[in-house]
Parts: C-alpha cells; sequence; structure tokens
C-alpha cells in the first residue's frame, strides 16, 4: 500500500516536472518568435540577421548566467551566493582593464578581438581558481563570512578598475570603453562566435561529470564517502564557471543578481534539487527573463526603462529574502 | 583490519590527535569513546579520509587511505558525520539511492533498487520513503542517512554519534541494527560514542581516548571497570552488574 503510493506519488512528481518544463519551453520559444517578429518594418534580409545576431546572444547569456549560478551553488553548498555575488564578474572587467593598461591601447586595437579575449579568458580561470580555490575547497567557511568577502571583493575589484581605468590615457581608455559598454541593449556580438564556440566546450566538460553534481549538493564529507574526488571534481567545476562568467561579461556587462533570480525560480518550480531538472529550467527561465522581457521593453515599451533595471531590482529582492529567512533560521 | 600509525593532527599549536597507533580487528562492533575535545571525531575523520592527517598512515585492509582513490574506498568503507547540514532537498528514496553512487554512479540498475528498497525496509523507513527531508524530524532523518550508508554495501561502517537526536527507543533500535549488521551480515562497526552504557551493551571493544591519545584499550569487559572510567572521565564512575550486563552509574 505504502509502496503503491510512493509509486503514485514519484510518477506524479515526475510529470510535474515535466510539465513545468514544456510550459517554460513553449514559453521561451514565444518570446524568441515574437523578438524576432515583432514591430518588423522593412526588409526581412535586413531584420533576421540584425536580430538573429542579437538573439543569439541572450539566449547563450541567458544559458551561460542560469548554468554558472547553479554551478557555483552546487560547488558551495549554498542557495545565496551566486559568482556575480561573489565579484566573478567585476573580476573579469578588472582583467579587461588590466589588460588595457598595461599592454596599451594601441595592442588592443591592432589585436584580433578572439585573441584578447582569449587571454583575458585564461588570465581569469588562472586568478578565479586561485581566489575561490580556498574559499571552497580548504574548508567550511561560514555563510555571512562567505557574503561578506564577495561583496568586498566586488567592491575591491570594481575601485581598482575605476582607478586603472583613470591612469589610462585618454585614447586607450577610448577602446576600453567600447568593450566595457555593454548591455543587454547593445550587446557586444563581436565575440559571438567564440563565445560559442567556448560555451560549447565547457558544456562538454561539464556533460562528462554530469553524475558527479548531484552528489556534490550532498556536501563535502557525504560526497567524499560515496568516492567523489572532491577536490578534482570542484576545481573542473569552478573553472567552467569562471569561463561560462567571462563569456556573459564580455557580452552583456556584469549581471548582479540575474542568475540568484533565474536559479531560485528553478529551484522553486522543480521543486527538487536535482541538476537534471533544476538546470534546464533555469536556463529557459533565463531566456524567457531576457528575450520576453527584452521584447517587452523595446516593442511595447519602446525603451522607457532598462531590462536590467528590472531584472536586478527582482533579483535583489530574491537576495533579500533569502538572506532574512537564513537569518531567521 | 583498520591499521593506524602514530596519526597526528594540530589545529594551530593545539595537537587535536597525537600520534595515535590503533589496530582495529575486522568484524564486531568497536566503539570509541572519551570526554569532549579528545579528538575521537577527528580521528574518526582520518580514518575515513575526510580530513587529511599531518603525520602518520591509515591503512584499511592494507589500502592506505589517503593514497587509494576514493571510488575504490568508497566500496570498502563508508563513514557518517554528526551533521549532514546540505542543501539538496531529496526524498528519503533519493537519499538513500545514493548509496549506490559508488557502484552505478548514477545509473540505478534491478539489484541496485533491491539494496535501496533492503536498506530503506532496514531502517523502517517505507513508509516515508517518498518525504522529502526536510520534512522529517531529526532522529528520522538521521535514520535516513543511516539508512544510506547501509545502501552502500561497505565492509567497514564507521558512524560518528549515531545516537544524536534519538529517542530512547530509536537509540536502543539503531544499536541492535549495528550489532545485527555486525553479526549477520559480517560488517565491521566503528562508532563514537558517549552514553557508556549503550558502548558496554553492544560493543566486542571499546577504545577510549583521552587529551589526543589512546587511553586505554580492550575488550568492553574488561573496560568497564571503575579504575578505568573514572580516570578516563576524571570523575567518580561506578559499575555495577545488572542482567549480566555491566552498566555505569555516574550521575550524583
Amino acid at each position: 500500500m505504502a509502496e503503491a503510493m510512493v509509486a503514485l506519488e514519484r510518477r506524479a512528481g515526475l510529470s510535474r516536472q515535466v510539465l513545468v518544463l514544456l510550459v517554460l519551453g513553449a514559453l521561451a520559444l514565444a518570446s524568441i518568435v515574437l523578438f524576432m517578429t515583432l514591430g518588423a518594418r522593412g526588409s526581412w534580409s535586413f531584420i533576421l540577421p540584425f536580430r538573429g545576431k542579437k538573439l543569439l546572444a541572450l539566449i547563450l547569456v541567458a544559458y551561460s548566467i542560469a548554468v554558472s549560478t547553479v554551478l557555483f551553488q552546487t560547488v558551495a553548498n549554498n542557495r545565496i551566493l551566486t559568482p556575480s555575488i561573489m565579484g566573478f564578474d567585476q573580476l573579469y572587467i578588472l582583467i579587461q582593464t588590466a589588460v588595457a593598461y598595461f599592454l596599451g591601447a594601441h595592442m588592443l586595437a591592432l589585436m584580433d578581438p578572439n585573441i584578447a579575449f582569449a587571454i583575458q579568458l585564461v588570465l581569469m580561470v588562472g586568478f578565479s581558481g586561485l581566489l575561490f580555490y580556498w574559499l571552497f575547497v580548504r574548508s567550511e567557511r561560514s555563510l555571512y563570512l562567505l557574503i561578506l568577502v564577495g561583496i568586498v571583493l566586488g567592491i575591491f575589484f570594481r575601485s581598482l578598475s575605476n582607478f586603472m581605468q583613470r591612469m589610462l590615457d585618454p585614447n586607450a581608455f577610448q577602446v576600453l570603453q567600447d568593450t566595457l559598454f555593454a548591455s543587454f541593449n547593445d550587446v557586444d556580438t563581436t565575440l559571438l562566435g567564440v563565445s560559442y564556440a567556448i560555451v560549447a566546450l565547457a558544456s562538454l566538460v561539464l556533460w562528462r561529470m554530469w553524475h558527479v553534481l548531484d552528489v556534490l549538493s550532498l556536501g563535502r564529507p557525504t560526497a567524499v564517502n560515496l568516492g567523489v574526488d572532491h577536490k578534482r571534481a570542484v576545481v573542473i567545476l569552478l573553472v567552467i564557471v569562471s569561463v561560462l562568467v567571462s563569456v556573459s561579461t564580455a557580452l552583456v556587462g556584469p549581471r548582479t543578481f540575474f542568475g540568484l533570480l533565474v536559479a531560485t525560480l528553478g529551484y522553486l518550480l522543480m521543486g527538487t534539487s536535482k541538476h537534471r531538472w533544476v538546470i534546464p529550467a533555469a536556463v529557459l527561465m533565463g531566456i524567457i527573463c531576457l528575450v520576453g522581457g527584452q521584447t517587452l521593453l523595446e516593442r511595447v515599451f519602446s525603451f522607457n526603462t532598462a531590462l536590467s533595471i528590472i531584472i536586478e531590482f527582482l533579483g535583489g529582492l530574491v537576495f533579500i529574502i533569502f538572506v532574512l529567512r537564513g537569518a531567521a533560521r | 583490519m583498520i591499521i593506524t600509525s602514530e596519526v597526528t593532527k594540530s589545529y594551530g599549536t593545539s595537537c587535536v590527535v597525537d600520534g595515535v597507533s590503533l589496530t582495529l580487528p575486522k568484524g564486531g562492533v568497536t566503539s570509541i569513546i572519551g570526554p569532549n575535545g579528545a579528538g575521537k571525531s577527528t580521528l574518526l575523520s582520518m580514518v575515513s579520509r575526510l580530513m587529511s592527517m599531518d603525520r602518520g598512515t591509515v591503512t584499511i585492509d592494507g589500502l592506505d587511505v589517503s593514497k587509494t582513490s576514493g571510488d575504490v574506498l568508497a566500496r570498502r568503507l563508508s563513514i557518517l558525520r554528526q551533521d549532514n547540514h546540505m542543501t539538496a532537498r531529496l526524498t528519503v528514496e533519493d537519499l538513500v539511492s545514493f548509496g549506490r553512487y559508488p557502484y552505478t554512479k548514477g545509473r540505478l540498475n534491478a539489484d541496485d533498487r533491491v539494496h535501496i528498497a533492503n536498506a530503506i525496509g532496514y531502517l523502517d523507513l517505507t513508509a516515508l520513503s517518498g518525504r522529502f527531508l526536510d520534512e522529517l524530524s531529526g532522529g528520522q532523518r538521521q535514520r535516513a542517512f543511516v539508512a544510506m550508508v547501509l545502501c552502500q554495501d561497505t565492509d567497514y561502517v564507521l558512524l560518528d554519534e549515531p545516537l544524536n537526536n534519538l529517542d530512547m527507543k530509536h537509540a536502543m533500535g539503531m544499536m541492535r541494527l549495528l550489532r545485527k549488521a555486525a553479526d549477520e551480515l559480517g560488517k565491521t562497526v566503528v562508532l563514537v560514542l558517549h552514553d557508556i552504557n549503550f558502548a558496554s551493551w553492544y560493543s566486542d571493544h571499546i577504545v577510549a581516548m583521552k587529551h589526543g591519545k589512546v587511553a586505554a584499550q580492550g575488550p568492553a569487559k574488561q573496560m568497564i571497570r571503575p579504575d578505568v572510567l573514572s580516570g578516563i572521565y576524571e570523575m567518580d564512575i561506578k559499575v555495577h552488574e545488572i542482567g549480566g550486563q555491566l552498566i555505569s552509574v555516574y550521575y550524583g
């Protein structure tokens, strides 16, 4: 009797997750279609490539931010921290600035943007790896300490970038500004090709260690008990996270709370923490927020407000609620 | 057989485990007792590779714990710690299924399902198997974790204070179960216990630790003696024989 009940519950649970994913998929598809067609005037041969490029970039950003956030939360064994809250994307900006500062503007202007991006990516993976390795691998630390460290690091990186930007000569600053001013409205599409290739590679590595993810979310002691090489898994995942954050930051600039928003919605909608459900849900949620939101703002409200403000506002609310709920416990 | 030799761990300047050399026989139930801060949990964590040691070696059936791959060890030895904080939202059945991970890496076969159902039944959790862990009481959650460890089906089962959060009935049930696992399934059970009467009643061997060192060890009957226990805990402990069992009295 009890077994039958459980079997029934499990079947119901399964269909709920599939159902939610189908609805999310339909909504994401609708946002994509609307984004491509709504308010289109003029020749399709212009509109399709123009909007298509932007669409591809937004989808890649949604994917990168959603996946990197969920992975990071699994590694940190915690639902409040995200790469951006821990200062990952500010670190990327700092590296971009430092490259411009030390290599000089003419070098940067002459260099193939793909190669410049590759250099920044390698530096980013190296530095973030070093920095977050001791935070998460060495020992278990208190959540509040980690949030504090993240906020301090974020501000520190930002101040350092600002300082370097002021020291740059105006020409170099001009070149740098071009790459720094990316946003949802003004996506930097020069790196689209190489970004897709890099994200595909990172996803391939992730695919091969798929089964480790659920075990890691049980916490370090249990994962080690079950035979996971914890240190190795965490290092590989942090590298993947750094790569994904670099790509999304290069395309649309830093986004503090977007990842938290979509990951949290993913967990909530799926009602489980199994990665095979949460990650697709978070990615679809990200596409709906970015592509759907951008369509709404561009076509319906004709740019009266910026999408990033709304998303950051909602994400910030989620963050505050989570911190307060954590404190109440 | 678990052999530790000269195992040492320090935090800063304080030495928590100080050159412990021990041989724990295969089979039976071994309890590690001792006052707070004696290094019991730290020793267990190092034996089970959750913690690295500063010096010394641990071997399990000849396998060096710090050199053997985690994968191989996970099929020989399982460990359950006191606090199992995790953010994952899982049902009891999901959690117990993870016990099969060392064998199948997430792809469960029919054989695994039998193991999972047995472990859940063994801990009397069948009615709760579809419930989420955050909907359970502390004791039920503790039993779910023990079920996972049993599902892992290892020769050696290490438990750090498994009676935490359990009421008398479930504490007794847990100890009976571990005794049964040792007697019927041939497991080697090593556990850290605070209740010396449970240690006396259910274990074959007792290891007593104090200040990071082994203070005394031996068969349970020889360890539950007023002079031995009083020395370890630095308090007056009387031992009475009741119904053939040695019971310590230390309440005042």
